[in-house]
């Protein structure tokens, strides 16, 4: 583990601190031994035992994540620093007066500073330890935070992407002269293809009829791009339309049909999305014609599909599946099983 | 008059870009709008624009690639007609436009901005222009040699630079080429040469012809390129199973392998791994 010196030097101080403040509560309630007395003990017995705990727990391999040892060692260790602390510290003060606490009178002062070391040596034992953990805790937290943000980040920069945003542009630009009617629509499309997209890290779920709303954004933008190369179908029986979805579960899967399946294929095809009943489940389907599976196994890949899978298993655990199969004629067949809300 | 093809898979953005062009550059005639790849090189060749506009992203062929395929058949004719100039046309493509900048080949950003397409014509004119006369002498492949060489050093950087990278894969020892209901082993070492045609990929050993259903650029990878060279996109050769290197009138690099009568035609992307040491 590695050593940060300025902390122990700093918990070095605040034992040292702690011990004068001891001593002088000593001499306070004993004002005629010396202060000078009181003043050794405390600092031998206090800074034998921060030693033995603040450099102990690096011994014990526990301690390497939070900074204090977990299970037994959690008490064991202050307890057997004190003990050794103090017998330490009482030899090392004993050594600076030249005489011995062991034997006649130093005897009688025995107990009472045995139980002043033990009280300090918890009350600052347990300081230590609170102070340890809510600094890791901090950090922890620091960290879940960073990550929590660096997730939003990629999710926007996949969902915007900057090539599908400027090419939509470039076509509402050629529009707006040639048939601004028609400008306007796509405009509305766009917008709302936007927000989608930007807000849909902060929702949860939604209908699968705004689902399929969204969905119908995306794709009349990219029909317009593509022209007589894409045509596409939306399918929602009434009946379902009101089944909450996790939002944009399916965007991903209409982006990839889009652009794997119809984009490289020179005549194009069409996409199909579909919300069926299969008994207890809602089944959701994405399918289209392009050029299909080239190879299964890159069927799995791809960020898109993997972040899918993630969310229904974060979502729903094993009650969701999502099945990839080669169309009927051509392309893929995406299907995702849900269970059914009532 | 100066003649140009426009490549852009996008049906309104190839009709905006001809209207901005009728615009900007009024003597311009635009003799082909095509929508994919293949189509652009295919046109190219038999019209041999002055300028081509290469949309990056397109079905069956990148924009790149199309123009590494032009300058490679490009001087099969004896007219000798000019290697086009060549405008990409990308709506983001981060690396592309620096390798572009560096190799000063000229590109246009969608959504077009007229003031950049405004300084485009402009260069292309001069360039046109200022050609003419200085090359009306030489043969064809002299006049159209250093320019093409230019462009194709240029576009093979650009696709190794485009090119993803591949996951680590597994070097192979064998093929497995299925004939009716009979799978044949055939060993690495005794494979001459690989060539992608249509689905397959044909793999020629001393005495046989077989055929494989996975593409080359899957193969190409588990493939030592020490042992097999690359001498055309769709084509890999072993090195030691080639026996001379030919060069015909028109500067073409051809490659005889020993104890196979064909010729394999070396494609001007790959040749300059075929020089005297």
């Amino acid at each position: 583990m590695r050593i940060d010196w300025i902390a122990k030097a700093n918990h070095l101080l605040q034992t040292l601190a702690f011990c004068l403040a001891a001593a002088a509560i000593q001499f306070a309630f004993r004002p005629e031994r010396p202060y000078e007395i009181a003043l050794v003990y405390s600092l031998a017995i206090g800074s034998s035992i921060w030693f033995l705990i603040d450099f102990g727990r690096s011994l014990f391999a526990s301690s390497s994540r939070s900074g204090w040892p977990q299970g037994h060692g959690a008490w064991l260790l202050p307890l057997a620093s004190v003990a050794f602390g103090y017998l330490a510290g009482t030899a090392a003060g004993d050594a600076w007066f030249g005489w011995s606490s062991w034997s006649g009178v130093g005897l009688q002062t025995l107990p009472a500073s045995l139980l002043i070391t033990a009280l300090a040596g918890s009350a600052a034992s347990y300081y230590f330890y609170t102070r340890t953990q809510s600094s890791y805790l901090a950090a922890r937290a620091a960290e879940a935070g960073e990550q929590a943000m660096q997730a939003r980040l990629k999710m926007l920069e996949t969902q915007l992407e900057p090539h599908m945003l400027f090419n939509t542009l470039a076509n509402l630009q050629a529009l707006i002269d040639t048939d601004p009617a028609r400008a306007h629509v796509m405009l509305d499309h766009l917008i709302a293809y936007l927000r989608a997209t930007l807000g849909a890290s902060r929702a949860n779920t939604h209908s699968l009829q705004a689902e399929f709303d969204r969905l119908r954004d995306y794709l009349e933008l990219m029909a317009i791009r593509m022209g007589k190369r894409m045509s596409f179908e939306l399918q929602l029986p009434p009946a379902l339309a009101t089944q909450p979805v996790p939002t944009l579960l399916l965007q991903p899967l209409v982006e990839n049909a889009i652009r794997h399946g119809l984009e490289p294929k020179v005549q194009g095809g069409s996409v199909t999305v579909r919300a069926l009943r299969s008994d207890a489940a809602l089944t959701l389907e994405v399918a289209d014609t392009g050029v299909g599976l080239t190879r299964p196994e890159n069927a799995n890949d791809g960020f898109g599909l993997a972040h899918v899978r993630e969310r229904l298993a974060t979502r729903y655990g094993d009650a969701a599946r999502l099945t990839i199969a080669p169309g009927p004629d051509s392309g893929v067949v995406v299907r995702i099983h849900l269970p059914l809300h009532d | 008059m100066p003649s140009a093809l426009i490549a852009e898979d996008e049906p309104l953005l190839a009709q905006a870009l001809r209207k901005a062009l009728t615009q900007a550059w009024p003597e311009l005639e635009i003799v082909a709008s095509v929508g994919d790849g293949d189509a652009a090189v295919s046109q190219t060749l038999l019209l041999r624009p002055d300028v081509l506009f290469l949309d990056i992203r397109m079905p069956a062929r990148s924009g790149i690639e199309a123009a590494a395929d032009i300058a490679d058949q490009w001087d099969a004719d004896a007219h000798g007609t000019r290697f086009p100039a060549l405008v990409f046309i990308t709506a983001y493509e981060q690396y592309a436009l620096q390798a572009f900048e560096a190799h000063a080949i000229d590109y246009l950003l969608k959504p077009l901005q007229p003031e950049r397409l405004r300084k485009t014509v402009e260069r292309l004119r001069a360039l046109l222009t200022q050609s003419e006369p200085a090359c009306a002498s030489g043969t064809p492949a002299q006049r159209n040699g250093p320019a093409i060489e230019q462009a194709v050093d240029h576009l093979r950087r650009l696709l190794a630079g485009a090119a993803e990278p591949v996951p680590a894969a597994e070097p192979l020892t064998v093929l497995q080429a299925s004939v009716g209901n009979v799978i044949h082993i055939v060993a690495l070492d005794e494979v001459l040469t690989l060539e992608a045609a249509d689905k397959y990929v044909r793999v020629l050993t001393a005495q046989h012809e077989y055929l494989i259903r996975t593409p080359l650029r899957e193969i190409l990878p588990r493939l030592d390129p020490q042992v097999f060279w690359q001498v055309h996109r769709a084509q890999v050769v072993r090195a030691r199973a080639i026996d001379t290197v030919t060069r015909d009138e028109v500067g073409k690099l051809w490659l005889q392998l020993h104890g196979r009568p064909e010729r394999i035609a070396v494609s001007r992307l790959y040749a300059q791994r075929f020089k005297a040491m």
